[in-house]
C-alpha cells in the first residue's frame, strides 16, 4: 500500500467514524426524545440511572447499554416497538426464524425500501438490466425478503415474479429426516419457477438461494437448457450460507459466461450486506459491507462481548441497527465467524 | 514431514477446492495433510458422469479386474503412490493413519495387511459372495448358473457410495470387491481417515483401473447425506440415529454399532475360565474399535467372578505413544470425545446394582493435549434393566460429521448378570 493510498485510507476511516458518531448521537436523541421514541425504549430509559441522551455521543458508548435480548423481539404487542413520529403511517412486521417457538419481528415502514434502494446502487446495469423483470425464487411469507425483492425489482423499473417458498417447512422436514418430501417439495418451487421463466415475461433477473439456484440449474439442464439460456443475467443470492468454494463452482459451473453472481448477507434486523465483486483473481472471496451508519456489524470475542477480535480470528457477530424506524444496541448472533480487513476496523467488516 | 495437499478426485480429475480441512497428528499437533472439501453441488453435477465410470468397468473382463485387484494389493501394501501433491510409502500410511485416527502404528499396520489380504484373494471372495458364478453373467447381465438354471443380475447403480467412518480403518475391505463387479467407487472418506480411499484409489490406477471409475469426495455430515440422496445404492457408516434414518431405505445398508455379545448358557457358565481368553480378545482386541467387538457378556451366575477376571486382565492397559510396539489403546483425537463418553458411562454407575469393577485400577479418563484416552471400563450389572447394559458405549458423540463417522469407536463396558 503506498503512503498516499495509506493517508487516503486514514482520511476515509475517520470520515465514517465521525460520520457514524454523530448518526448514534441522532439516533438516541430520536428514539429516546418522549416526542419521537417508541414505548419500548422510553419505559427501557426509565429503569436506568444514565440518561442516554445525555451519555450517548459516540458509538463505543452505545456498549452502556446491557446486551440486546432476542427474547424482546419475540411476541406482542408489535406497537411498542414504533416511534411517536410514525403512528399514521402503514406498518410491516417482519419475522425471522420460527421454525421452533415465537419467532423474533421486527416492525418496519420504509426501511427495507430504503436498504434495498441503497443494495441497488451496487448492482451493475449490464447484468442487471434498468426495467428488466425479476424472479423472486426464495422463502415468501411473513420474510422481509419477498417484498425487498420485489421492490428492488420495482425500484429498478421491473415486474417482479415470485414463487410460494416456507423455509420453516424445509427445515421442519430436515429436521424430521423427511427428505423424499424435502426433495418432492424442492421440485415442487423449482418447478414453479421454470413455469415463470419460461412464459415469455422476459425475466432477466433473480433473488435465489444457493440450494435452489443449483436445483434450479440442474433442472434446466435436464430439459438441455440453461440458467443463461431461460435469459437470466444477475442473479443476486443470499439467505444462507455462502462460501467462496460454492461462489466460484455456481460461476464455474452452473452459470458460465454471461451470468453475473453477487452474494449477499442480510437479515431482518440489519438489512443488507452487498459483496464487492468476487472474482476468481481474488480466490472468489467474498467480503461484504455493512450498511453503515445505518447498521454496524462487528465481530467480538466469545468471552468478552465488548472486545472486537483482530483480524484472521473467530468472534461473533454482533449487531447494531441505527435507523429511525429500529433501534437495537448490540445484538449478539449466535453463529461464530472470522472479520476480514480490508479498508479499516470501524469501516468495513466482512463476514466469510 | 512437508503438508500434503489432497484434493477431491472427480472421476479421477483432482479438484483443489478454497476449503480445507487440515489433518493434523493427534500428538504434535502437526499438520499432516490439507483435504480439498467438496461442496454438495459438485457431486451433484459429477453424478452425471457415473453412468460413464460403470461403462468403462463393463469394458474390461472382471477377470482383468481381478488381477488389477491383485496388482493393487501389493501396490497398497508395498510401493511408494502419489498422495496429492507428495508420495506417499507404506511406513508414511501407517504412521499418518496412526496420527489423526488414533490407532497405534501396528493396528493400522495390521489393516493394512488385511486390505491386502481382501485384494490378494478377490477371485476367491468373489467365488464365495456369488455362490460360485460365472462372473462373465454379472458383466452379461444373464446366463446359466451352476445348476444349469438361467440366471439375471443386473447392477442396481452404476457406482456404490461410500459414507467412511473415521475411527475404524478396518472397515475398508467391505468396499474392496466393488470395482471388480465392475461398479464404480463414489467415496465420501472420514475427516480423520482420508488416507485410505486415496492410497486405494492410487493403487487401483497405478494397477490399470481406468481413473475415471473413481470418485473421493472429502466434506462434512451434508456431504455424507449428498452421497446417500445422489446414489442408488449406499454403504454408510454411523451411529445408531444413521441406522433409524436409514432401516427402511432398501438403496441404503447402514452400518451402526455392533451391540455384539457373548452369552454363556447355564450349561458352560461353571466352566467360564476356559473362554476367558476368548471373552478378552473379543473385548479388546483393535483396541475394541471394530463393531464386532464384544460390548457385553451376559450370564446366568459367575458374572461377578467373570467380571474380576476380566478386570485383572484388561484394567492395567495403560495409553502407550502410538509407535510402540506394545501400545493396544487407541486415542480418541476428536476433542473432547473420550470425556463425553466417560461422562456417559460415569452417570449410569449411579444406578443401583451397578458396580464399576475397573476402579481399582487407577482412572479410565486420561486425557493429554490433544487426545483423550478411555482405559478398558468393566462394570457388572446385576439387572439386564440396568441403562448401561442397555446402551453402546462406544460411539463418538462430539464426532465433525454427523451423517458418517459415529460407529467403530472402542467399547468400553461389560456388562454381567
Amino acid at each position: 500500500m503506498t503512503m498516499a493510498t495509506r493517508g487516503d485510507l486514514s482520511l476515509r476511516v475517520h470520515e465514517a467514524k465521525a460520520q457514524l458518531d454523530a448518526h448514534v448521537q441522532e439516533m438516541v436523541e430520536w428514539h429516546f426524545n418522549p416526542q419521537t421514541g417508541c414505548p419500548f425504549w422510553l419505559e427501557f430509559a426509565t429503569k436506568l440511572d444514565w440518561d442516554p441522551r445525555l451519555e450517548i455521543r459516540r458509538f463505543e458508548d452505545l456498549r452502556k447499554f446491557p446486551p440486546f435480548q432476542d427474547e424482546w423481539l419475540r411476541g406482542g404487542p408489535m406497537r411498542r416497538w414504533l416511534p411517536k413520529a410514525f403512528v399514521d403511517k402503514p406498518l410491516y412486521v417482519f419475522e425471522t426464524g420460527g421454525t421452533t417457538g415465537l419467532p423474533k419481528s421486527r416492525l418496519a415502514i420504509e426501511d427495507f425500501r430504503t436498504d434495498y434502494e441503497m443494495f441497488s446502487d451496487t448492482l451493475p446495469d449490464e447484468f442487471f438490466p434498468r426495467g428488466a423483470n425479476w424472479l423472486m425464487l426464495g422463502p415468501s411469507g411473513p420474510r422481509r425478503l419477498r417484498l425487498a425483492v420485489e421492490h428492488l425489482c420495482q425500484y429498478r423499473g421491473g415486474i417482479c415474479f415470485s414463487v410460494d417458498l416456507d423455509p420453516r417447512w424445509v427445515i421442519k422436514l430436515i429436521k424430521l429426516g423427511e427428505s423424499d418430501t424435502l426433495e418432492r417439495y424442492k421440485a415442487h418451487v423449482i418447478e414453479q419457477a421454470i413455469t415463470v421463466l419460461g412464459a415469455q415475461h422476459d425475466i432477466r433477473c433473480m433473488f435465489t438461494t444457493p440450494k435452489l439456484l443449483e436445483a434450479l440449474a440442474e433442472e434446466l439442464e435436464n430439459r438441455s437448457t440453461s440458467i443463461r439460456g431461460t435469459g437470466i443475467t444477475g442473479i443476486f443470492a443470499g439467505g444462507t450460507e455462502f462460501t467462496p468454494q460454492y461462489t466460484r463452482f455456481a460461476i464455474e459451473e452452473l452459470l458460465g459466461e454471461g451470468v453475473y453472481l453477487t452474494p449477499t448477507y442480510g437479515n431482518t434486523l440489519m438489512g443488507l450486506a452487498c459483496s464487492k465483486p468476487v472474482t476468481s483473481e481474488d480466490h472468489y472471496k467474498i467480503t461484504y459491507f455493512g450498511p453503515q451508519p445505518r447498521a454496524v456489524i462487528e465481530v467480538v470475542s466469545f468471552d468478552e462481548m465488548d472486545r472486537v477480535v483482530a483480524y484472521g480470528e473467530t468472534g461473533r457477530v454482533r449487531l447494531t441497527t441505527l435507523t429511525r424506524e429500529t433501534f437495537i444496541p448490540g445484538f449478539l448472533e449466535s453463529s461464530g465467524v472470522r472479520p476480514f480487513r480490508k479498508l479499516a476496523a470501524q469501516t468495513t467488516v466482512g463476514v466469510y | 514431514m512437508p503438508v500434503l495437499n489432497i484434493p477431491i478426485l472427480r472421476w479421477g480429475q483432482p479438484y483443489t477446492s478454497l476449503e480445507t480441512d487440515d489433518v493434523v497428528h493427534f500428538v504434535t499437533g502437526e499438520t499432516l495433510a490439507r483435504v480439498s472439501q467438496a461442496n454438495t453441488g459438485l457431486l451433484g453435477r459429477d453424478m452425471r458422469l457415473a453412468l460413464h465410470a460403470r461403462h468403462l468397468l463393463t469394458e474390461i473382463p472382471i477377470s482383468e479386474l481381478i488381477a488389477m485387484m491383485k496388482k493393487g494389493a501389493d501396490l497398497f501394501l508395498h510401493a511408494t503412490l502419489p498422495m496429492g501433491d507428495g508420495a506417499q510409502t507404506p511406513e508414511d500410511f501407517a504412521r499418518q493413519q496412526s496420527a489423526s485416527t488414533g490407532l497405534p502404528e501396528h493396528m493400522c499396520k495390521a489393516n493394512m495387511s488385511k486390505n491386502y489380504f481382501v485384494l490378494s484373494n478377490m477371485d476367491k471372495i468373489l467365488d464365495a459372495l456369488t455362490r460360485g458364478l460365472d462372473l462373465n453373467i454379472l458383466t452379461r447381465g444373464y446366463g446359466v448358473g451352476s445348476r444349469g438354471v438361467m440366471v439375471s443380475y443386473q447392477a442396481q447403480a452404476p457406482v456404490l457410495g461410500l459414507v467412511l467412518p473415521s475411527n475404524s480403518p478396518g472397515v475398508h475391505t467391505l468396499w474392496l470387491p466393488v470395482i471388480s463387479m465392475q461398479v464404480g467407487l463414489l467415496l465420501k472418506p472420514g475427516p480423520q481417515e482420508p488416507w485410505t480411499p486415496y492410497r486405494m484409489a492410487a493403487a487401483f490406477v497405478e494397477a490399470g483401473v481406468p481413473k475415471a471409475a473413481i470418485s473421493i469426495y472429502p466434506g462434512g455430515g451434508e456431504l455424507g447425506a449428498e452421497v446417500v440422496r445422489r446414489s442408488n445404492r449406499t454403504m454408510i457408516f454411523g451411529g445408531t440415529p444413521t441406522v433409524a434414518r436409514y432401516r427402511c431405505d432398501p438403496r441404503v445398508q447402514v452400518h451402526g454399532a455392533g451391540f455384539s455379545k457373548i452369552l454363556l448358557g447355564d450349561d458352560v457358565v461353571g466352566q467360564w475360565e476356559e473362554y476367558l481368553d476368548v471373552m478378552v480378545d473379543s473385548v479388546f482386541l483393535n483396541s475394541g474399535r471394530g463393531c464386532i467387538n464384544c460390548s457385553g457378556i451376559w450370564a446366568s451366575r459367575c458374572t461377578r467372578e467373570i467380571a474380576e477376571a476380566l478386570a485383572e486382565r484388561i484394567g492395567p492397559v495403560e495409553p502407550k505413544p502410538p509407535e510402540d510396539p506394545q501400545a493396544s489403546l487407541a486415542a480418541f483425537t476428536v476433542p473432547g470425545a473420550a470425556r463425553t463418553i466417560w461422562n456417559g458411562i460415569e452417570a449410569g454407575l449411579g444406578e443401583a446394582g451397578v458396580e464399576h469393577v475397573t476402579a481399582g485400577f487407577g482412572p479410565r479418563l486420561v486425557e493429554k493435549q490433544r487426545c483423550g484416552y478411555l482405559r478398558p471400563v468393566v462394570i457388572h450389572c446385576d439387572s439386564p434393566e440396568s441403562t448401561l447394559a442397555n446402551s453402546e458405549r462406544g460411539a463418538v458423540p462430539a464426532e465433525r460429521d454427523a451423517e458418517a463417522n459415529r460407529t467403530h469407536a472402542g467399547r468400553h463396558r461389560h456388562h454381567l448378570r
